[in-house]
């Protein structure tokens, strides 16, 4: 079996969450294996986050470098390159680095490419077979994969279960000896935080969330008179954003807010991982869509399969009825 | 600037219900309605504007079949001036590398500037563009949301992050770029505007005027293979309520009164 190295993120001396899904990740593929966490940046972060790992990763591999200060994906494709073992399993979760890191790498390791991996269906010498979701989540895919001159894998944050930490204290070995300088011909310049905007989806126990189900920027109204009602708050899904029908700030998901409401209703959102992604605390979920088969009826609680644009009219009048009688 | 769009054909998750065929080693494509994966459609629009205010040609290229020149001629109604179709029998069964490997050999043919891509497809893992970056050793960006040419030699651009945050960059061209949807307003196109460009010739290349080695590409070069689909369970599922709409309404009422209060 091939050596399992798992690419790390972290900021501020803090691992990203993913850190021990890729070590779980690891695990299932090969359940004797001792994965390798390879972390690089630069600084007093960069062995805090190392020191972090030690109960979930045997050998942690440091490469400290000034100019990965911040995390360019060009520059640690670089330093990778020089350090990795050839024909070894290179693990890295699916989020917005790795979807700048992964496939150039595996190019570069001339190794195969499989991403946004949910799960490994089976292992052997020359082969993988791992599970990937398609069309928005409606039907999963098993993909084989050559493993033989080795594997870059990204994973889906959340699809691999956190196993219980076990007492440990992995060793870390310094490799940015073996890196030499770097450039690349792309140079961060800065972070923009995200605007506000009117209202704070993050604070409202009850949401009223709209998808491309909508149909159109008018249709908003709709919604916003049920939130209104409930004395609650419309969030969206991501094509709502892009239609410019709502405002950014409104968008919840792994690119928009991160929301712990009490009740979520998820009017006409198919229930893209992405989406779902953003919504924490386990709510009661109650889905509404005319696709009985959207994916957001997996995950919800309560499912009603109707015309939204009908559905949440009569509702909002029930509501005020209600409360013109209390 | 001289930009090439990368596209692809797919089918429109907003129009169909994706289900398995009979075999279950595909999905089921009788009736399927197709159309431009929608990053790429983004991605044609941020090349058009680009062109617009610098100068220049937008060349948009697929690698398929036949049945792909639809969205060919969709985007140069959009204002494309090429289209292209990278088409040959050898090409079938290839990988994310394969494709890579073939757009490269076609990238090679001509002077570009700029490459865009859509961030992803429906069926596809975010993967060609990078792919294509490496292989040419230029840089390249995912999840670009915003272009700003800052000379002949250089973007400045942005990318979508965690939390809706921004990552400004500058970059060297020549480079390739995987667009994010959301970067702009895609212009709409109207039947009209496809039957103006329905006359004009769309010039196909294959592995040999490309100059490509059939087992570099193709399925005998594949790594990567989709062995099967299945439908996922991805929770218990929800309770559908089968009541009228009225007595749902009562129902989704008592729930959230129960659940979350109302306020």
């Amino acid at each position: 079996m091939a050596r399992i190295l798992a690419y790390i993120v972290h900021k501020a001396g803090v691992v990203d969450d993913s850190a021990f899904e890729l070590a779980a990740a690891a695990r299932k593929i090969d359940p004797t294996a001792s994965p390798t966490a390879i972390l690089a940046g630069w600084g007093t972060g960069l062995d805090a986050a190392c020191s972090a790992l030690g109960a979930s990763y045997p050998e942690i591999w440091k490469i400290a470098n000034e100019a990965l200060a911040y995390p360019n994906a060009e520059l640690i494709r670089k330093a990778l390159i020089k350090v990795l073992p050839s024909n070894s399993i290179v693990l890295i979760a699916h989020e917005h680095f790795g979807i700048d890191l992964a496939p150039g790498l595996s190019i570069k390791l001339n190794s195969a490419f499989v991403s946004d991996v949910v799960d490994i269906a089976g292992v052997d010498s020359a082969s993988l077979k791992a599970v990937r979701q398609e069309f928005g989540g409606q039907v999963s895919a098993h993909v084989q994969c050559d493993i033989s001159s080795g594997a870059v894998i990204t994973t889906r944050p959340g699809a691999f279960k956190v196993l219980p930490s076990t007492p440990g204290s992995g060793t870390v070995v310094d490799k940015s000896a073996d890196v030499g300088a770097l450039a690349a011909g792309r140079r961060y310049l800065e972070t923009v935080e995200a605007e506000a905007g009117d209202v704070d989806i993050t604070k409202h126990s009850i949401l009223v969330s709209i998808g491309r189900g909508i149909q159109e920027k008018d249709n908003v109204a709709i919604a916003q008179e049920l939130a209104d009602a409930l004395g609650a708050a419309v969030s969206c899904s991501r094509p709502v954003v892009d239609a410019k029908w709502m405002e950014k700030s409104r968008q919840v998901g792994s690119s928009g807010k991160t929301v712990k409401p009490k009740v979520y209703i998820a009017c006409g959102i198919s229930g893209a991982c992405q989406h779902l992604a953003g919504i924490k605390g386990s709510p009661f979920l109650i889905a509404i869509n005319k696709n009985p088969k959207a994916p957001i009826f997996q995950v919800a609680d309560v499912g009603i399969v109707d015309d939204l644009l009908e559905f949440l009219p009569e509702l909002t009048n029930k509501v005020r009825e209600l409360r013109r009688a209390a | 600037m001289e930009i090439l769009v990368c596209v692809r054909r797919v089918p429109d998750t907003s129009e169909n219900e994706i289900e398995l065929n009979s075999a279950g080693n595909d999905i089921e494509r009788d009736d399927l309605v197709y159309s431009i994966n929608e990053p790429d459609n983004y991605a044609v629009e941020e090349a058009l504007q680009i062109v617009a205010r610098v100068g220049g040609n937008v060349t948009v290229a697929t690698v398929g079949g036949e049945d792909d020149e639809e969205v060919l001629r969709r985007e140069m109604a959009m204002g494309a001036n090429h289209g292209v179709l990278i088409t040959d029998e050898a090409f079938n069964g290839s990988d994310g590398k394969g494709i890579a490997t073939i757009l490269k050999a076609f990238v090679q043919k001509g002077s570009y500037d700029l490459i865009l891509t859509g961030v992803q497809a429906e069926d596809g893992g975010a993967q060609v563009g990078g792919m294509l970056a490496a292989l040419l050793d230029y840089p390249f960006a995912s999840l670009v949301n915003s272009i700003e040419v800052l000379d002949g030699k250089k973007l400045k651009i942005s990318r979508e992050i965690e939390g809706g945050n921004k990552e400004i960059s500058e970059i060297d061209l020549p480079c390739v770029l995987s667009i994010q949807t959301g970067i702009n307003e895609p212009r709409y196109v109207g039947m009209k505007g496809i039957r103006q460009v329905a006359a004009i010739p769309i010039p196909t290349f294959g592995v040999s005027n490309l100059g490509l080695e059939p087992s570099a590409v193709g399925e005998a070069a594949a790594k990567v293979k989709r062995v099967d689909y299945f439908v996922p369970t991805l929770g218990k599922g929800a309770e559908i309520l089968h009541g009228s709409r009225e007595e749902n309404i009562d129902k989704v009422l008592e729930l959230v009164a129960a659940k979350g209060g109302l306020k």
